[in-house]
């Protein structure tokens, strides 16, 4: 840990200035930036109706009037990339949320306290990790019924453990700090302390993890909706695009190469983020992935 | 001592509790597996007959002793689809699984050490940016929707390899393998991708250590260090990403098994998922949380070997 | 990229080339579906069973020829006595079965006996219920009689369920049968294939092919790449909706036929709003069943317009009743007192026809104001929550049993459907066997469901095969569920 708590010398400008001095936080920055805009624009537009289906249409080449083609539906691939974006982002983020939310607390509970608490955490977080991801989020959507809110709940799940695991080794470091030994000669509770010391300094740990967990997230999504678990019809999804694209690979192979781009380029542009924000804040950490 | 016994308690407390989650999972799968047996047109009577045979209306405490107590003596109990006993079936399918595990961390190895190793040796210059900006994409792709890709390159463009299926080994060594490589490859290539990454900042690290230094002062050319000593410190890191990447391997190809519909564990597991054979489901599932419980304790087990430190601590 | 292509083309042919003789091929791969529970014909109802064994393995006294009619089998004749109860089978001699031992009139005694039995599993055992006894004339001839006179017994003896099998392995059948067919069992890898090999002892006509694996290929998306790559060369049964990716190939055939699958979309008649016979009517005419034939079926497939195989003599064209047209829907809505719409689930399984086909639909009912929520199910929970405990709003199914219209009288049927004037049509139905008369009561019956709307009539499910062009000998239609390899070759 070489992260501190008080960084005079590094001003918001200062850090600016390095994040974009560094490659893999500009392009991931960037294109990060990019999938969201677009997510966020389907909101408001889209090339074409997306709930709209037009079986005349079906399986056309990509041309001026479809830039990537329509799928089996006669809809527009590229109307329909864009709205999954949407589905794509919301499922990942609300399962980090889940897992910070969750995971953050226990982790930091555990560090503080030691002793059992911590034990106890520590088995069920083995526990969790000793099923298979994928399995245990298949048999999770095979008992509640699939679809993207199940979906989130079992990727979310799975998020608990991680965070847990990265908030109480981040929160071990700290504590034997000077500043906190002051703090508790000061008299501050353990919640206090926490609070306003343990967690600002974990919180870049955090967001990288974050990154991360978002791009896994998104790949776990793309997974469960390509086994049909995801979200369900009419709201489209990049896995169960490639689901339908699969069986018309020979006459429409656009329908799989363009929803697939999309998930490299949204996964790839987010690890490049973690790993810059990682690289800006702290030179020396070895990120674990 | 008591390091490693602690971790061996750990991990049968560990695999006790996932025998409980898993089996009560079981029990609020919905769908009756009996019903499903016989079909559309069975009666009330004729379900509740079979349910009887199957022991499936006991008090739900004995039901979970009698399958525990059969996990210990390796009797699993008999499919319900098939009305084989599970461990035919496991042992039929392990035959592909775990082949097609070791090829792929075999490939995934044999990819990520050199690029690894040559990233390290250029840090920071050209060759070094592209080869992790491919390790970038790598792990940024749908394992999936490369495996799709490949299909229709290798098998269906230049017919090269099966599209998918097991010959089984009956058929002969290559063949079996022929058929596991497309597969193994879409399983690997993410995996690479990670290991390179993990490889080349270990071998950062080792090269930055004095002793390194030492060995480049005393004129050993740059190449032997690398080889020689760089490498052989930083496999501790590799061997402990490797052990866990094996568990995955093992335990996640679901989707790579039904792509390539290949006769596999992950495949059994998931067919068996949909058609409620609720005991093959119940043994396999516990059969790959064991698997990965071992790979983790092996990897305990390693860190004590290479740190003598953590023996003796509690 | 053309030239890279033509050079790796070119070394892997020359590899192709070096490895295998140019004479005709003797091998096949046939890719199958569903995975069959066991292999015993005579134990289980599932198609799966036959789709490998049939004619194959095993043989009846009497079997199905490609396009439904008897031919003999081990029965080389038979004489029917003048009151058509007794039936006297003349049997091939010398035929034995694949574990060497001789067949005779014995084992046909033993087959029959054991099916009727009344500790027999077997899955039709109404095929053998005329039978009154079974006589052992000598080695190579059987008597069989029967209670009444019975006009299908010959067709009946045909089915994969009356095959013979020895005393010695019947119990065995399930995981090694053993027929005296011109195919014997050689493997069967759960979840992967079953091999049969040519049998050595085989008494009837040779067949060409010498080794047929049956490959188990549950998902479209995997069978169009094994198809394409050559590693199995025929589908007989395949989805309608891949046939564009392989029907403008020179290398692959194309068949179409017809089943007796009547695809609808099942409503619950007793949940409102469904029980207004407006808003079912509503969901009729807001359905067109060309876009869903051409979205979910590949354009093929026959439009239905009640519970009826347009292929059957007694079918009643009922298609032009309820035309795709959405303002008459969103009119009979209003006078349901729905002009605001209302939501409603969609359950579907896992069939494509069901999965494309429910997205079609919901698409169009939005277009009316009715806002499904698709839930796909497995056949696991489609079974439990629809079929058994009629937990749900409508749902998507192919029912592909021939003549089955009988399915809208039955009490606590998943429809919920009861109309004492359908109930009384059937009732009489049962009674009646002069042709002309059952053809008008079926005609009402017919009329009877398109017009309480009962369910959204959707169309007949086509029968879709696909094998190499160079193959022959593979039935085109399926009377029966069977894959019948007998006269199958390849030509060059």
């Amino acid at each position: 840990m070489t992260l501190r708590a008080d960084l005079p010398e590094e001003t918001l400008a200062g850090v600016l200035a390095k994040a974009f001095g560094n490659r893999s936080f500009l392009i991931g920055f960037v294109i990060t930036l990019l999938v969201a805009a677009i997510a966020l624009l389907s909101f408001v537009w889209t090339p074409h109706d997306v709930t709209k289906l037009v079986i005349a249409d079906k399986t056309q080449a990509p041309s001026p009037a479809h830039w990537f083609g329509t799928d089996h539906f006669g809809r527009d691939i590229l109307s329909m990339i864009m709205v999954g974006a949407r589905n794509s982002i919301a499922v990942a983020l609300v399962a980090v949320g889940i897992g910070m939310g969750i995971g953050v607390p226990l982790g930091a509970f555990a560090a503080a306290r030691g002793g059992i608490a911590d034990e106890a955490l520590m088995r069920v977080n083995d526990l969790v990790f000793a099923f298979p991801a994928l399995l245990s989020a298949i048999m999770i959507t095979a008992i509640f019924g699939p679809g993207a809110v199940n979906a989130i709940i079992a990727i979310g799940i799975f998020n608990i453990p991680v965070f847990a695991r990265v908030a109480r080794a981040g929160a071990l470091a700290i504590w034997p700090r000077e500043f906190i030994l002051a703090a508790r000669a000061a008299g501050k509770g353990m919640t206090e302390i926490t609070v306003e010391h343990i967690l600002p300094n974990i919180a870049t740990l955090l967001l990288v993890q974050g990154t991360i967990q978002f791009a896994l997230g998104i790949l776990a999504e793309a997974g469960l909706s390509y086994v049909g678990l995801g979200a369900q019809p009419p709201m489209p999804s990049w896995g169960r695009m490639l689901f339908d694209a699969q069986t018309r690979m020979v006459t429409a192979p656009w329908m799989a190469i363009f929803p697939g781009m999309a998930i490299v380029i949204t996964v790839l542009g987010l690890n490049l983020l973690g790993d810059g924000i990682a690289d800006i804040l702290d030179p020396k950490s070895r990120r674990q992935r | 001592m008591t390091y490693l016994l602690k971790r061996l308690i750990i991990a049968a407390v560990t695999l006790v509790l996932a025998s409980m989650v898993v089996f009560a999972v079981m029990e609020i799968l919905p769908g009756d597996p009996a019903r499903l047996m016989l079909g559309f047109n069975a009666s009330t009577d004729q379900v509740e007959l079979l349910r009887n045979q199957m022991g499936l209306n006991a008090p739900l405490v004995l039901r979970y002793l009698h399958w525990a107590g059969g996990l210990l003596s390796l009797d699993f109990g008999r499919s319900y689809t098939y009305s084989v006993p599970v461990i035919d079936l496991v042992r039929e399918r392990v035959v592909v699984s775990l082949p097609l595990a070791l090829i792929a961390l075999a490939l995934s190895t044999a990819i990520a050490i050199p690029v690894g190793l040559f990233s390290a040796s250029r840090q920071g210059r050209a060759g070094d940016t592209l080869a992790m900006g491919a390790a970038q994409l790598g792990v940024a792709v749908p394992n999936f929707w490369f495996a799709l890709m490949l299909i229709y390159l290798f098998a269906v463009w230049l017919r090269l390899v099966p599209a998918g299926g097991f010959p089984g080994w009956s058929a002969g060594i290559w063949p079996a393998v022929k058929s596991l490589l497309l597969p193994a490859v879409a399983l690997a290539l993410p995996q690479a991708a990670i290991l390179a990454r993990v490889a080349r900042s270990a071998l950062i690290e080792v090269l930055n250590e004095d002793y390194i230094r030492t060995a480049r002062a005393k004129g050993l050319p740059y190449r032997a260090v690398l080889w020689r000593h760089a490498l052989r410190n930083a496999m501790i890191p590799v061997l402990t990403i490797l052990g866990l990447q094996f568990a995955f391997l093992l335990a996640g190809t679901i989707i790579i098994e039904n792509v390539f519909y290949l006769p596999g564990l992950g495949r059994l597991v998931f067919q068996a998922i949909t058609q409620r054979d609720l005991i093959v489901v119940e043994s396999v599932v516990m059969l790959l949380v064991a698997a990965v419980i071992a790979v983790n304790l092996l990897v305990d087990f390693s860190y004590a070997v290479v740190d003598p430190r953590l023996r003796g601590r509690q | 990229m053309k030239l890279w292509k033509t050079i790796l083309a070119t070394a892997v042919l020359s590899f192709a080339a070096a490895t295998s003789a140019f004479a005709a091929r003797t091998d096949l791969v046939i890719g199958i579906p569903l995975e069959p529970p066991h292999l015993d014909p005579t134990a289980g109802a599932a198609a799966a069973i036959d789709e490998v064994l049939y004619a194959n393995v095993f043989e009846g006294l009497t079997r199905i020829g490609p396009n439904g009619e008897v031919l003999p089998d081990l029965a080389e004749s038979w004489t029917i006595s003048d009151d058509g109860k007794t039936y006297t089978f003349k049997l091939h001699t010398g035929v034995k079965f694949h574990d060497g031992s001789d067949f005779g009139a014995d084992d046909v005694k033993f087959s029959l006996d054991r099916a009727r039995a009344d500790n027999s599993v077997n899955a039709q055992k109404g095929l053998f219920a005329q039978i009154d006894k079974v006589d052992v004339v000598d080695p190579a001839t059987v008597k069989v009689t029967l209670k009444n006179p019975q006009g299908s017994f010959l067709y009946n003896m045909g089915w994969g369920d009356a095959v013979m099998v020895s005393p010695k392995s019947a119990d065995a059948n399930k995981e090694k049968p053993i027929g005296t067919g011109p195919f014997k069992f050689q493997n069967w890898a759960k979840g992967s294939s079953i091999t049969l090999v040519k049998s050595d002892n085989y008494w009837g006509a040779s067949v060409a092919l010498d080794k047929v694996e049956f490959r188990i290929v549950p998902d479209a998306a995997a069978a169009v790449p094994a198809l394409l790559s050559g590693d199995i060369q025929a589908f007989p049964f395949f989805d309608p909706d891949s046939v564009s990716q392989v029907k403008d190939d020179p290398r692959f055939k194309v068949v179409i036929g017809s089943t007796e699958g009547e695809t609808i979309l099942s409503i619950n008649n007793k949940k409102p709003p469904f029980d207004k016979l407006q808003v079912r009517q509503a969901i009729s005419y807001a359905l067109d069943r060309k876009a869903i034939i051409d979205g979910a079926s590949a354009g093929l497939g026959v439009p239905i317009g009640s519970h009826m195989s347009p292929a059957n003599k007694d079918y009643v064209d009922l298609t032009g009743l309820y035309p795709h047209n959405v303002d008459k829907a969103k009119e009979l809505l209003k006078e349901a007192g729905l002009e605001n719409g209302f939501k409603a689930t969609l359950k579907l399984p896992p069939p494509s026809y069901a999965r494309l086909g429910g997205e079609i639909i919901a698409s169009e009912l939005r277009d009316v104001g009715i806002d499904l929520e698709i839930v796909p199910v497995e056949w696991a929970q489609w079974l439990d929550q629809v079929f058994t405990k009629k937990d749900y709003d409508l749902t998507i199914v192919s029912h592909t049993e021939p003549n089955d219209i009988d399915i809208y009288s039955r009490k606590d049927y998943y429809f919920n459907y009861a109309n004492p004037a359908f109930n009384a049509i059937i009732d009489k139905l049962n009674l009646t066997s002069d042709e002309a008369k059952r053809k008008e009561l079926l005609g009402e019956a017919q009329k009877i469901l398109a017009d309480d709307a009962v369910v959204g009539f959707l169309y007949e499910l086509p029968k879709v095969g696909v094998w190499d062009a160079k193959l022959q000998g593979l039935w085109e239609n399926a009377p029966i569920q069977a894959n019948d390899l007998t006269k199958v070759k390849w030509t060059d």
